[in-house]
């Protein structure tokens, strides 16, 4: 116990000593001006954890054909924004700073990035990129950041284990009462195989796979500037309703309950796993195993009317304080073009940032990378300040939502406190 | 405790002796001793004294991550009190205390009953219940995070391969199982220096002592009662503080292992704490909580020492 008594003043100085520097701000608009932006210049760039080796192997492809060298910093992804925030206070960010799409509002309304409109709009694919992305990393009409990472939330399912059941393996549920009852016979198989899996205490998770399905009947959600909430809606009413069946049922593993994201693609990647709403950054994986034989469908609305996806990933700018404005260009520019985004994107399975792209040989190639890619169109990224302590906190409102709603007794109460709560915390923000 | 009481008493008679004699340089000691703490008072004002001073300064800021702060007077401490996560931290800590520190001294006395009997192999058992206090507690959580985990945990395994559950337990599922959890791993991490301080504590007793009841025909509960409590007791007052405080500021095992989860029920202060600064990004009110913390905690030392001091003397 002894030990314990040096973390008050630790993390009192830490948490000052890191934070007092985030307090000041301010720019540097000196940028060195060279006829060719390939000359040697060594780059800074920060990611966070969740595109590690994405990001490190268009790093690699970069630093291997050109002068400038970029070094590449991956930092976990709860630690990001603190990170960035202090660095932002020093003035001590890399040259190129990603971020997730959803937080990249808090960066841009600080001035964190540069503004980058004129070099965006002179790219000849510039009316191809990621619209999803390019608007969430806008501010006042002018762009920030571009696409760096793509992926979309999907269903998959295990091909076997519908055989096995006596399903048809070419034909996904296509609305949730097909869902259930395949789960059903799914879990059936016994042999600790479960129908279904879902994530009970993880926010992300739950933004990520639920709401698409709301987005798909119809429901905005978020409204368009994220100052208003939906939550209290025959949408989700529908969609807890579905879960808390499927966790009522024990037609997911019992598991589930405490599965805060950390582990949660590992039993449908083991093949124990009937159904698995998840997205796009697994599929590398998928495609690497050769265990089972897996299908992916869209992410539907309650009836099956329509479908949708939350379109997330990264965005990527030049920081407001970077010297070398033109190197970074350098990088960021040729990440978006056919060669990066087709031979190292695509290639390895994940989705390409352009969507005159989507047709791309590897894409196209496999029919369930292409209907992931297809999807997009259906897709939204939503938006709203305070999006992370939202949520994405563990011990925010959403998770006490998804979890009262799931594994509490009155369903409507738990929406009605979600609404009230997740409310009150965007009316706090803005 | 009783080392600077001993010290202080053999010291007494030898002041009267030297007190004409230090008088004389009395002028130029001060000086020399100003100069030998210099160093030390300069690392604690740099590391302790200017971050606290900044603390202080913060909570009276609305200090975002991004952005500037701006002054906002006595709005952190006002916040305070309506923020039910952090009175409901509050609540939750003070319970975790108490049980826990209950709980490593009835484990500690009997692993010391255990590991202090003249029997071959007690070496061994007091190096091996001694041993998990080596490890880390973030990674000791994560181990018991792992182990207990439905999916891939030993210890399901092992109750289910043993007959005595059918299914997972689900270790971490309800408030009071999550708090069973985080105990059982904070008993088995830190129980071993417990009952190695509470070993030498009884060591340290006179066996003459012992011998001298014995002769008077006193029972072994009456030699415990009237002979090792009392000559434990400063090593129990020590220990009491340092559980306490310790508890109090439990952070890693609940960080790592529930999150303050299931539905915030395992929500420390430090943990609330931290949430407000990492999680909200509201770093004045964050500042405020652990303000109020620290006087907290000095006002507990400050009363834990003083009963400490009274009872010895």
């Amino acid at each position: 116990m002894a030990i314990d008594r040096w973390r008050l003043p630790v993390i009192g100085a830490g948490l000052t000593l890191a934070l007092a520097l985030a307090g000041c701000s301010g720019s540097d608009d000196k940028t060195s001006t060279s006829s060719n932006p390939d000359d040697g210049t060594q780059l800074t760039m920060w990611v966070r954890s969740a595109t590690d080796q994405f990001s490190q192997r268009l790093v690699d492809a970069y630093n291997s054909s050109h002068k400038n060298h970029v070094a590449l910093t991956i930092i976990p992804n709860d630690n990001y924004l603190t990170k960035v925030g202090a660095a932002a206070g020093s003035h001590s960010l890399p040259d190129i700073l990603a971020s997730d799409v959803v937080y990249s509002p808090n960066y841009t309304k600080q001035g964190l990035f540069q503004d980058i409109s004129a070099d965006v709009k002179a790219l000849p694919f510039y009316s191809s990129i990621a619209q999803s992305h390019v608007k969430v990393a806008s501010y006042d009409g002018k762009i920030y950041a571009v696409p760096h990472k793509l992926d979309s939330s999907v269903l998959f399912y295990n091909k076997d284990l519908f055989k096995q059941a006596g399903l048809d393996p070419e034909k996904a549920p296509a609305n949730f009462t097909e869902m259930v009852a395949d789960a059903r016979k799914i879990t059936a198989l016994g042999k600790g195989i479960t129908g279904f899996d879902l994530a009970g205490s993880c926010g992300g998770c739950g933004v990520y796979t639920l709401f698409p399905y709301a987005w798909a009947a119809g429901e905005p959600v978020l409204s368009d500037d994220g100052k208003k909430v939906t939550i209290d809606s025959p949408a989700f009413k529908s969609i807890f309703g579905m879960y808390k069946q499927m966790s009522d049922e024990k037609l997911v593993d019992s598991s589930d309950k405490t599965q805060d994201g950390a582990t949660w693609p590992a039993n449908f990647e083991a093949g124990k796993v009937g159904i698995l709403p998840l997205g796009s950054p697994i599929v590398g994986d998928l495609l690497k195993q050769k265990k089972f034989d897996w299908g992916v469908a869209p992410l539907m609305a309650p009836d099956g009317s329509a479908t949708s996806t939350f379109i997330g990933g990264d965005v990527a700018g030049i920081s407001a304080t970077s010297k070398h404005r033109a190197q970074a260009w350098d990088f960021l520019k040729w990440t978006l073009e056919d060669n990066a985004q087709v031979e190292i994107i695509a290639k390895n399975g994940d989705l390409p940032g352009r969507t005159d792209l989507a047709g791309n040989k590897y894409t196209a190639a496999d029919p369930r990378t292409k209907l992931i890619a297809d999807g997009l169109k259906n897709g939204h990224t939503p938006f709203a300040l305070p999006f992370g302590d939202l949520f994405n906190n563990p011990n925010g409102p959403w998770v006490a939502t998804i979890r009262a709603a799931l594994y509490g007794p009155d369903l409507d109460k738990a929406l009605a406190d979600g609404q009230s709560k997740i409310q009150a915390g965007l009316d706090a923000a803005n | 405790m009783s080392l600077t009481t001993t010290r202080a008493g053999t010291e007494a008679p030898a002041t009267g002796a030297a007190t004409r004699r230090s008088r004389g340089t009395a002028a130029r000691r001060p000086l020399t001793g100003l100069l030998f703490v210099t160093p030390t008072a300069v690392i604690v004002a740099g590391l302790f004294l200017v971050p606290l001073a900044i603390l202080v300064y913060m909570s009276f800021m609305d200090w975002p991550l991004l952005g500037s702060p701006e002054f906002d007077g006595l709005d952190n401490y006002r916040h305070l009190t309506h923020d039910s996560q952090f009175v409901g931290a509050i609540t939750f800590t003070l319970l975790y205390t108490a049980i826990t520190t209950v709980v490593l001294f009835a484990v500690a006395f009997v692993l010391v009953a255990i590991s202090n009997s003249p029997r071959r192999g007690s070496r061994f058992y007091r190096t091996a219940f001694f041993l998990p206090y080596v490890v880390g507690t973030a990674a000791a959580s994560t181990m018991w995070w792992v182990d207990s985990s439905d999916r891939l945990g030993v210890f399901n395994q092992v109750l289910q391969g043993t007959g005595i559950t059918g299914k997972p337990v689900g270790f971490l599922d309800t408030p009071g199982k999550a708090l069973f959890t985080v105990i059982t791993l904070v008993t088995w991490k830190f129980v071993g220096f417990q009952m190695v301080v509470l070993l030498v504590g009884v060591q340290s007793v006179p066996g003459e002592l012992y011998e001298a009841a014995r002769v008077d025909g006193a029972s072994t509960f009456q030699r415990l009662r009237y002979i090792t409590l009392p000559g434990i007791k400063p090593t129990i007052a020590l220990l009491t503080v340092l559980s306490v405080t310790g508890s109090l500021l439990a952070f890693d095992q609940f960080y790592v292992l529930t999150h303050g989860g299931p539905d915030n029920s395992t929500m420390t202060v430090v943990l609330a704490l931290y949430n407000k600064a990492f999680q909200s990004y509201r770093l004045g009110d964050a500042a405020a909580e652990a303000v109020v913390l620290l006087v907290a905690l000095i006002v507990l030392n400050f009363v834990q020492l003083r009963l400490l001091r009274t009872k010895e003397d």
